[in-house]
């Protein structure tokens, strides 16, 4: 088995792993490699050809495969080496890497610093325990989407979507503008998930239904999705049996969350966040294991891709710093939250600078304040007209705000 | 009368308040931005939109597209007719014209990626 030495091996070869490679050469280091499994870079955003991306990032409105193209020509511009069709197939904690491809066979990699930037996969059916036959019919919303747009199939003529995210509601508009008929959104919860600009002009472009508070209890058909039944939930989401309704379809995608693909840090025994399903990490998205970053959709699923770029630029930066054997420290900060702040990342804050914090809420709140406090003492108090899950906030900690901090932790907290 | 409408120029969707006298814009709150009242502006008198789509590739498989500037809204449908039947040639670059001045709106289809990968 062949065996190299890199200094910094990236995984994945999507706008995070492309964008990380790109900041990590740019501050020095040029013995880079990028892993991909699919057989060319560019990952989920080569099959979302709708636009939107990019208006942070380029400042204008680019489609997935255009953003996603201008990242790699930085790269290639950059001659930084990719190893495409590659698939990882483990980490270890003295951080070797482990993959393979149909040209190089099984070999690994002694990498000084490794950038996860694996993405995520959808919440398959199986986690949903719905009853009823299994016929084909059934996909995830992505799964559909890379049919219709890259392969250039059609799934299905006759369409109901469970889960009101983002690629769902994209994809009841794909499906509508190639002839199929989507009969109807269906939200378990009582509020969307997606954007409200996608629910305008995915869903109400097209008189599309949005049925929140409704699921899919059952599916019904032997070799085919011949229709599904729906019905009305309660505030504790269990269903109505009066409010049960067929609905005659094809296909049945499924749009109901995604999940951190960490199988891989779980292999380098990389501690991971109950909540988010992606590593803990500090400012600099550097993980528990000295000299491992993550950054992307893999730390946390992310609203939109000029969030992961952004992301991904620190972790590049962080590597390199780590490489060149500069690592900062002096501070170690935990953030906590109060259940109506869901998450935070970072989890942690390790040094005196200026810290930019992401975080989702747990329902939507209307006329709220997001407050952090060190102890008893209030450092930011903001005032937000809504906050919902669906939409990521942020908040920027300052230096002097760091320094400031006496204890050992910072608590965050939406209130009235 | 006033109409509410989600702005769908940018991700943050900010809800906008249109006040009409019939087709005549009076005034528009909400909007965070310029865009924003020019999309509000438009949405109520001439509402526009930009369509994304694949085209197919002669000799086998797709190629996203897109239309490189907003069309009227009630073209969106012929405009995808139009798409459907256009076929795009293997070597075609990123941005490449599809279709020109399609339904004569203007705006040109035009590639999204490198036909090859």
């Amino acid at each position: 088995m062949a065996t190299m030495s890199k200094e910094l091996v990236i995984i994945g070869g999507g706008p995070a792993g492309m964008s990380a490679a790109v900041a990590a050469y740019d501050a020095g280091i040029r013995d880079i490699l990028i892993l991909e499994r699919d057989k060319s870079l560019g990952g989920i955003l080569r099959q979302c050809i709708h636009n939107g991306f990019g208006l942070h990032r380029f400042g204008e409105e680019l489609t997935g495969p255009e953003y996603a193209y201008r990242y790699e020509l930085q790269v290639r511009e950059r001659n930084i080496p990719v190893k495409l069709g590659t698939m990882v197939l483990d980490i270890t904690p003295d951080k070797t890497v482990t993959a393979m491809n149909g040209e190089d066979g099984l070999f690994t990699i002694d990498a000084k610093a490794i950038i996860l930037a694996m993405g995520c996969r959808e919440r398959p059916k199986g986690a949903l325990n719905i009853a009823g036959t299994r016929p084909a019919g059934i996909f995830t919303a992505g799964t559909a989407q890379r049919f219709v747009n890259m392969d250039g199939y059609m799934p299905g003529k006759k369409v109901v979507i469970l889960g009101s995210g983002d690629i769902g509601l994209i994809m009841a508009r794909r499906m509508t503008l190639e002839g199929a008929e989507v009969k109807a959104v269906c939200e378990l919860m009582p509020y969307s998930g997606g954007l409200a600009r996608n629910i305008e002009q995915c869903l109400n472009d097209f008189s599309i239904p949005l049925m929140l508070s409704h699921t899919v209890v059952e599916i019904h058909g032997k070799e085919r999705v011949e229709g599904v039944t729906i019905a009305k939930v309660d505030e504790n989401r269990r269903p109505i049996p009066e409010t049960r309704q067929f609905i005659e379809c094809d296909t049945l995608l499924l749009s109901v969350g995604l999940l951190p693909e960490n199988e891989l840090t779980k292999s380098a025994n990389i501690g991971l966040d109950r909540i988010t399903g992606g590593a803990v990490v500090d400012q600099n998205r550097s993980t528990e294991l000295e000299g491992v970053f993550a950054c992307g959709n893999v730390l946390h699923v992310h609203d939109l891709v000029d969030y992961v770029s952004e992301e991904a630029d620190i972790a590049g930066r962080a590597a390199a710093e780590y490489i060149k054997g500069n690592t900062a420290s002096g501070r170690s900060i935990s953030l906590s939250t109060d259940g109506k702040v869901r998450y935070t990342v970072p989890q942690r804050i390790s040094a005196n600078e200026n810290v930019t914090v992401y975080f989702r809420v747990a329902d939507v709140y209307r006329d709220v304040r997001i407050v952090v406090r060190d102890k008893d003492r209030v450092i930011i108090n903001k005032k937000k007209q809504k906050v919902a899950p669906g939409e990521m906030e942020t908040v920027t900690l300052t230096r002097e705000m760091i320094e400031s901090v006496a204890g050992d932790n910072l608590s965050f907290s939406i209130e009235k | 009368m006033i109409r509410e409408l989600t702005c769908i120029v940018c991700p943050k969707g900010c809800q906008l308040k249109v006040e009409l006298d019939g087709k005549k814009v009076l005034s528009v709150e909400g909007a965070t931005c310029k865009r924003g009242v020019a999309y509000a502006e438009a949405e109520c008198t001439a509402p526009m939109r930009t369509i994304t789509s694949t085209a197919v590739i002669v000799g086998g498989g797709v190629v996203p597209v897109k239309t490189d500037k907003a069309i009227p809204k009630e073209l969106v449908f012929d405009c995808m007719k139009q798409i459907n039947a256009a076929r795009v040639s293997p070597d075609a670059k990123l941005g490449d014209i599809v279709i020109e001045n399609v339904l004569g709106t203007d705006a040109n289809v035009v590639t999204t990626r490198n036909a090859k990968l």
